[in-house]
C-alpha cells in the first residue's frame, strides 16, 4: 500500500492520507496498476497494437492481396534515412534476376537510382475506420508504385507484400482475440455465476463439467470441429465460427475465477444485510455482489485473451482456422512451415515477433491488474 | 481414502464418456455419411464396391438411424476392438495408427520430466535466492517461454538448427532406422533425438512450473517452523530440503493432472513442424482428407490417454499428500 512510504514525509502525510481516505476503489485501484511498471509497459504496447488494428489500411501501403509472380519472395528492402546529409528516406529498387545455376530467383538492388518515400501520401483508396473514404497512407513512394518498389518486409511466395499483409493480420488476430473472450466471458459469468451463487447440485455439475473439459487434450479436440466447417463459406463465417468453438472450450477457467468469487462474497456481511433489507436477487448480485468482484473478472479476462490469440494462430497455422483470402498471424505462418521455405526465406518468419510481443503485453498487464485488483488487500 | 479414490475413478470413467461422445460427434460432422465418402475413395482407386456391400455397411453403423442409436452401434465395435477403416490407407484404423500413439506418449512423457527436472531446482533457486539477479533472470525467462507458442519454438528452433548448425533439427530417428523394427539399437536412436522435442514441448510448462514452485516454496519459508529449524542450528541445506520444499512439492505434483493435456496438445501441433512420427500429422492429414473414423479414433485415444494419465498423477498424490490420504477434502 502506499501509506507506508508516504508517512515518511511529515508534511504531505495529512493531505495524502486524506486523499487515499476519500478516494473511490477504482482510484486506488489506478494508483496501485501505475506502481507496476511491466503492466504499464504492456498496457502501452497493446495500445500501439490496437491502433494499428484500427488503422491497419492507413499503415499498410499495398492492397494486402495483391499478388504478382515476378515479386516473388523478395528480400526485406533496407531504407536509407539519410541522402547528402539531410533526412530524405528513400529505398534502391530491386531487380529480379535468375540465377543461371541454381535457377532461383535473386533480387539485386540497382544502386544508382533512388526511390524517394514519402509519408502521408497517396496509394489504394480504403475507407479510413470504414467510413471516411482516402487513400493517403503512412509510407508511399515519389514516382513510382509501391507495390513495385517498397518491400520493407519482403514478399512471400506469390509476391505479396509481407509488410501489407501483416498490418492486416494483425488487425484479424487482435480482434479475433477479443470476440471470442466475450463469448468465453458472457459463458463464464452464466455458468460460473449460476454455480457459485446457487451452489447444490447444479454447482455440482457444472463442476464436473469444468473437470471434464479441462482434462481433454484441446488441440485434436478444436482441430476436428474446426475441420467439419463447410468449404464454401465465407472469411466472416468462419471467423465467427472459429470464435464460438474457441470460446466453447476456452470458458473453463473464467467460470472458476467467477464461482470463487461467488462463494467467498456469500459469506460478507453486507450480501446477507442486503437479503434481510428484502432486495430481489438480480438486485443482490448486479448491485451489490458484482461491483465488488469485477476487477478480478477484468484481470482474469485480461489473462485469457493470449490463449485465445494463439489458438486461433495455431489453428490458422494449421491450415484449419482461417483460410486465405483472410489474413491473420496464422495465416502468414502458414507459409513459414517448412524448413526448405524458412532456409530460403527466413523473412517469412516476421509474424512470429508480434505474436510474441502481444501476448507477453496481455500476460504483464493481466498480472498488473491482477495485482491491483483487490486495493484493500 | 477409499471415498477420494472412488471419486476419481468415477470422475475419469465420466470423462472418458464425454470423450467418446466428442469423438463421435467429430466423426459425424462433415456432411454426408462416411460410406459415400469410402465408396467415392475406393471407386477413385479403381476398385469398385457393390450396392450390396454398401448397405451392408451401412446397417453395420446404423447409418439410417438416430445419432444415439449409431454411437451405440459405433461404441460397440469399438468394444471388439473395430475401430473402423482408414478409407484413405484401406487398412483398419488401428493398422494406420501403428506405434505413432506410443511415440506421443514417449514424446509427452518425456517432456514432463524435463519440465521437472528443470523447473524443480530452478524454483528452489528462486525461492531460497528471491529478488537475485539470477531469479531475475528467471523470471524473466520464465515469461518469454510462457508467451511463446510451442509450435512457433519450433519453428525457430528448426531455423536456428539449419542456418547455424547446417543440421536438420526434425524427426525422431535416423535414416538407418525410420522403417526398421524395434530393437536396442533404435531405442537407443530415439532417446538421442528425443532432447529437440521434449524440449521444445516442456518449455512453457517448466517456465509454470518454475513460477508455482517458487510462489508456494516462499509460502513455506515464511512459517516459524523454518525460523525454529534455523535457530536449532540445523545447516540451510536441511532447513530447506526437509520441510518446506516437501510440502511445496504436494500442489507441484497436482499440477501435472494439468500439464498432461496441455502437453499432448502441444505434442500434435509441434510434432508436424518438426516432423515427428506421432498422430499428429496423421490427425491433420486424415481431418484434411476427412477421413473421420482415423481423426475420431485419434482424437479418442488421445483423450482417454490423457484422462489415464491425469488419473494417475491423483492417485500418486494421494500416495504423496496425507491430507488427501487421510480424507481431508
Amino acid at each position: 500500500m502506499a501509506e507506508p512510504t508516504l508517512a515518511q514525509e511529515p508534511l504531505t502525510t495529512t493531505a495524502a492520507e486524506e486523499q487515499i481516505a476519500i478516494a473511490t476503489q477504482w482510484q486506488l485501484m489506478w494508483w496501485r496498476f501505475r506502481k507496476h511498471r511491466l503492466a504499464m509497459i504492456g498496457t502501452l504496447v497493446l495500445a500501439i497494437f490496437y491502433l494499428m488494428v484500427i488503422s491497419a489500411d492507413f499503415l499498410a501501403y499495398v492492397d494486402p492481396n495483391e499478388s504478382e509472380a515476378m515479386r516473388s519472395l523478395m528480400t526485406p528492402q533496407p531504407i536509407h534515412w539519410f541522402a547528402e546529409g539531410k533526412f530524405a528516406p528513400y529505398v534502391h529498387p530491386l531487380k529480379g534476376t535468375r540465377d543461371p545455376k541454381t535457377f532461383k530467383r535473386v533480387y539485386v538492388a540497382d544502386l544508382d537510382t533512388k526511390v524517394p518515400m514519402k509519408f502521408f501520401a497517396p496509394g489504394f483508396s480504403y475507407k479510413l475506420f470504414g467510413i471516411f473514404p482516402t487513400d493517403i497512407h503512412l509510407i508511399a513512394v515519389e514516382g513510382a508504385k509501391p507495390e513495385e518498389s517498397l518491400f520493407i518486409l519482403g514478399t512471400d511466395l506469390q509476391g505479396r507484400d509481407l509488410w501489407s499483409r501483416l498490418m492486416y493480420g494483425t488487425q484479424m488476430s487482435l480482434t479475433i482475440g477479443l470476440v471470442s473472450v466475450a463469448l468465453s466471458l458472457l459463458l463464464g459469468v452464466a455458468l460460473g455465476g449460476v454455480s457459485g451463487y446457487y451452489g447444490g447440485i447444479l454447482d455440482t455439475v457444472i463442476q464436473r463439467i469444468i473437470e471434464i473439459l479441462r482434462s481433454i487434450p484441446t488441440i485434436p479436440l478444436w482441430m476436428g470441429l474446426t475441420a467439419a466447417l463447410p468449404n464454401d463459406w465465407s472469411v466472416m463465417q468462419v471467423y465467427f465460427a472459429i470464435t464460438i468453438i474457441i470460446s466453447l472450450i476456452g470458458w473453463t477457467e473464467l467460470a472458476r475465477v467467477v464461482r470463487g468469487r461467488f462463494l467467498s462474497l456469500r459469506q460478507e456481511d453486507f450480501v446477507m444485510a442486503a437479503e434481510l433489507l428484502g432486495c430481489g436477487k438480480a438486485r443482490v448480485i448486479f448491485r451489490h455482489m458484482v461491483p465488488s468482484f469485477i476487477s478480478h473478472i477484468i484481470a482474469a479476462t485480461t489473462l485469457a485473451i493470449p490463449a485465445m490469440i494463439i489458438s486461433e494462430t495455431s489453428l490458422s497455422f494449421l491450415g484449419l482456422g482461417l483460410r486465405p483470402p483472410a489474413i491473420s498471424w496464422g495465416v502468414l505462418l502458414q507459409d513459414a512451415q517448412n524448413i526448405q521455405s524458412l532456409a530460403i526465406s527466413p523473412w517469412l518468419l516476421t509474424p512470429v515477433i508480434p505474436v510474441i510481443v502481444a501476448v507477453l503485453a496481455f500476460n504483464f498487464m493481466g498480472d498488473g491488474l491482477r495485482d491491483a485488483a483487490d486495493p484493500y488487500g | 481414502m477409499i471415498a477420494y479414490m472412488v471419486r476419481r475413478v468415477l470422475l475419469a470413467i465420466l470423462t472418458i464418456w464425454a470423450i467418446t461422445v466428442l469423438s463421435f460427434l467429430i466423426i459425424q460432422l462433415p456432411p454426408g455419411d462416411f460410406v459415400t465418402a469410402y465408396i467415392a475413395t475406393m471407386s477413385a482407386g479403381g476398385s469398385g464396391i457393390t450396392e450390396g456391400e454398401a448397405q451392408a455397411l451401412r446397417e453395420q453403423y446404423g447409418l439410417d438411424q438416430p445419432f444415439h442409436v449409431q454411437y451405440l452401434k459405433w461404441m460397440g465395435l469399438i468394444a471388439q476392438g473395430n475401430f473402423g477403416m482408414a478409407i484413405e490407407w484401406g487398412r483398419p484404423v488401428l493398422d494406420v495408427i501403428g506405434d505413432r500413439l506410443v511415440l506421443t506418449i514417449v514424446i509427452s512423457l518425456a517432456a514432463i520430466v524435463f519440465t521437472w527436472t528443470l523447473a524443480l531446482p530452478i524454483g528452489i533457486y528462486s525461492a531460497v535466492k528471491r529478488y537475485s539477479f539470477l531469479d531475475y533472470i528467471f523470471t524473466f525467462l520464465g515469461f518469454i517461454g510462457l508467451a511463446i507458442p510451442g509450435f512457433m519454438l519450433a519453428l525457430i528452433v528448426m531455423y536456428i538448427g539449419f542456418a547455424y548448425f547446417g543440421a536438420s533439427v526434425g524427426g525422431l530417428f535416423s535414416a538407418d532406422y525410420a522403417e526398421a523394427p524395434w530393437s536396442m539399437e533404435r531405442v537407443w536412436d530415439l532417446i538421442k533425438h528425443l532432447p529437440v522435442p521434449a524440449i521444445v514441448l516442456g518449455v512453457a510448462g517448466t517456465a509454470q512450473m518454475i513460477r508455482i514452485m517458487r510462489s508456494n516454496l516462499l509460502d513455506e519459508l515464511r512459517k516459524p517452523y523454518v525460523m525454529t529449524a534455523r535457530a536449532r542450528g540445523l545447516s540451510e541445506t536441511r532447513v530447506i530440503m526437509k520441510y518446506p520444499v516437501r510440502v511445496a512439492l504436494n500442489p507441484f505434483i497436482s499440477t501435472i493432472g494439468y500439464l498432461l493435456p496441455y502437453v499432448v496438445s502441444g505434442s500434435i501441433i509441434v510434432s508436424l513442424v518438426l516432423s515427428l512420427p506421432t498422430v499428429g500429422p496423421l490427425l491433420l492429414k486424415s481431418l484434411i482428407a476427412q477421413d473421420m473414423f482415423l481423426a475420431g479414433t485419434i482424437v479418442l485415444m488421445l483423450g482417454v490417454l490423457t484422462v489415464i494419465g491425469t488419473l494417475i498423477s491423483d492417485l500418486l498424490l494421494m500416495w504423496v499428500d496425507p491430507r488427501i490420504r487421510l480424507g481431508r477434502q
